[in-house]
């Protein structure tokens, strides 16, 4: 009996969070025009998210791209398409490698950092102060953070995907040996603009969209004790993880299908 | 850091993304090759188009002057009927022919115009009358065995047996 109601009250608590999460959503939209009359905190938070990440993202796409293009090369050498390598490696990196790995590497720095510092400003009781002076906590603190996400992970994705390429290029030119013009040339025709990185640029937004909503959202439910901003980070880094995993799924089933 | 500082930085990352981006957009993908040209439209009507897909490219002694914009089946005549968008500086004259070629071996299918001697040229929606099919595999090979038969049966030697054989 008691596992049947311990079923019950888990889907009913599942369903509450879900709800809780839409109205907390609601609730930052509405504060995002009030929180744009004063733009220098969200380019302030963009440098805090995307510049502060640049170092991780760029070596990270670059190490991506040199074990990308080293694997494939070996792939294709067999059948004798090793020209083909460039080609590969681009549409790896730009339809999913470049978004996806971003996500999780920028749910990992930054939607950690956010949490972290959402988290000790309630435990600080930062801001049930802000409240107190009338100033609306969501558009001064929460509003900011979330638009610097949105605009840096697809700027982010997009330098990834480039330094990735780039990276394919120093080891299949530079150090196999591979013809430069061949390289260039299959990769410029068997990559579309506008199916292959329009939608990869789409997808950029939409996990920059969970994962600093993810990241804003658990900083602000935080228990407001150590422990728990402690708990908050992780969660933030699971739960962005795994609805970036899911929509990455979901989105590149509706986008790539084939025609 | 500084407001200045700050707004700077920012500056510069988002410069950075947007110089990757058009990195990625002419350099590694196709972006540079065809858009924004005028075009106007031809149709042509084949009897089998084979593996033709919608923006398979049109050539003209090899050379891309135009895209493949619709595919569809006439219900009347059975006849699949592809409309081209061909390159408003490329005019052909109106009895120019198309067929649909394979490039490489297994590579994808396109649609080649070999222009005719006509002092006329197209006129945009114009149907281009002189038409080849994709080559099926499956009728090439059929052919190729009833050539085999046919040539076995035109001499004397057993001419029942060969029709048997196939």
């Amino acid at each position: 009996m008691n596992s049947l109601a311990a079923i019950g009250r888990y889907t009913l608590d599942s369903l509450r969070a879900l709800g809780h999460h839409a109205f907390f959503f609601w609730e930052l939209m509405r504060t995002l025009p009030t929180s744009l009359r004063r733009p220098y905190f969200a380019v302030a938070q963009v440098h805090a998210l995307g510049n502060l990440s640049l170092l991780v993202i760029l070596s990270s796409g670059l190490a991506v791209g040199f074990v990308l293009a080293l694997q494939t090369y070996y792939a294709l050498a067999t059948y004798g398409a090793a020209d083909s390598v460039g080609l590969v490696v681009n549409l790896s990196l730009v339809r999913e490698l470049g978004p996806v790995v971003t996500a999780l590497l920028f749910a990992g720095r930054a939607g950690t950092s956010l949490t972290a510092e959402i988290g000790l400003m309630k435990a600080g009781e930062q801001l049930a102060a802000m409240e107190l002076m009338a100033v609306d906590p969501k558009s001064r603190v929460l509003a900011p953070r979330f638009l610097g996400g949105i605009v840096a992970m697809p700027v982010l994705a997009l330098l990834f995907s480039a330094v990735g390429i780039l990276g394919a290029y120093v080891v299949g030119v530079l150090m196999i040996g591979l013809d430069p013009g061949n390289f260039w040339s299959i990769m410029e025709s068997g990559v579309d603009v506008r199916r292959d990185l329009g939608n990869g640029i789409i997808k950029s937004i939409v996990f920059g969209v969970i994962c600093s909503f993810v990241a804003v959202y658990q900083g602000y439910e935080a228990k407001a004790t150590p422990e728990g901003v402690a708990r908050a980070t992780t969660r933030t880094v699971v739960i962005s993880s795994l609805t970036v995993l899911a929509m990455d799924f979901v989105l590149t089933a509706l986008m790539f299908s084939p025609r | 850091m500084s407001r200045k500082g700050i707004e700077t930085m920012v500056g510069g990352f988002v410069l950075l993304g947007i110089v990757a981006l058009v990195f990625l957009a002419l350099k590694a993908a196709n972006l540079s090759s065809f858009s924004g040209d005028e075009t106007y439209p031809l149709l042509a009507k084949f009897d089998n188009i084979g593996g033709l897909k919608v923006r398979s490219p049109v050539r003209s002694a090899g050379v891309v002057v135009g895209r493949v914009e619709s595919i569809a089946l006439d219900p009347k005549t059975f006849q699949g009927v592809v409309k081209l968008d061909v390159k408003k500086s490329v005019q052909f004259p109106a009895d120019s022919s198309a067929r649909i070629l394979t490039s490489g071996l297994l590579g994808d299918q396109y649609i080649g115009l070999e222009a005719g001697a006509d002092e006329k040229n197209f006129a945009p929606g114009d149907t281009i009358k002189q038409t080849q099919s994709a080559v099926v595999l499956e009728s090439l090979i059929s052919q190729f065995l009833f050539n085999k038969a046919a040539d076995a049966g035109s001499t004397p030697a057993a001419p029942a047996t060969n029709g048997g054989k196939k």
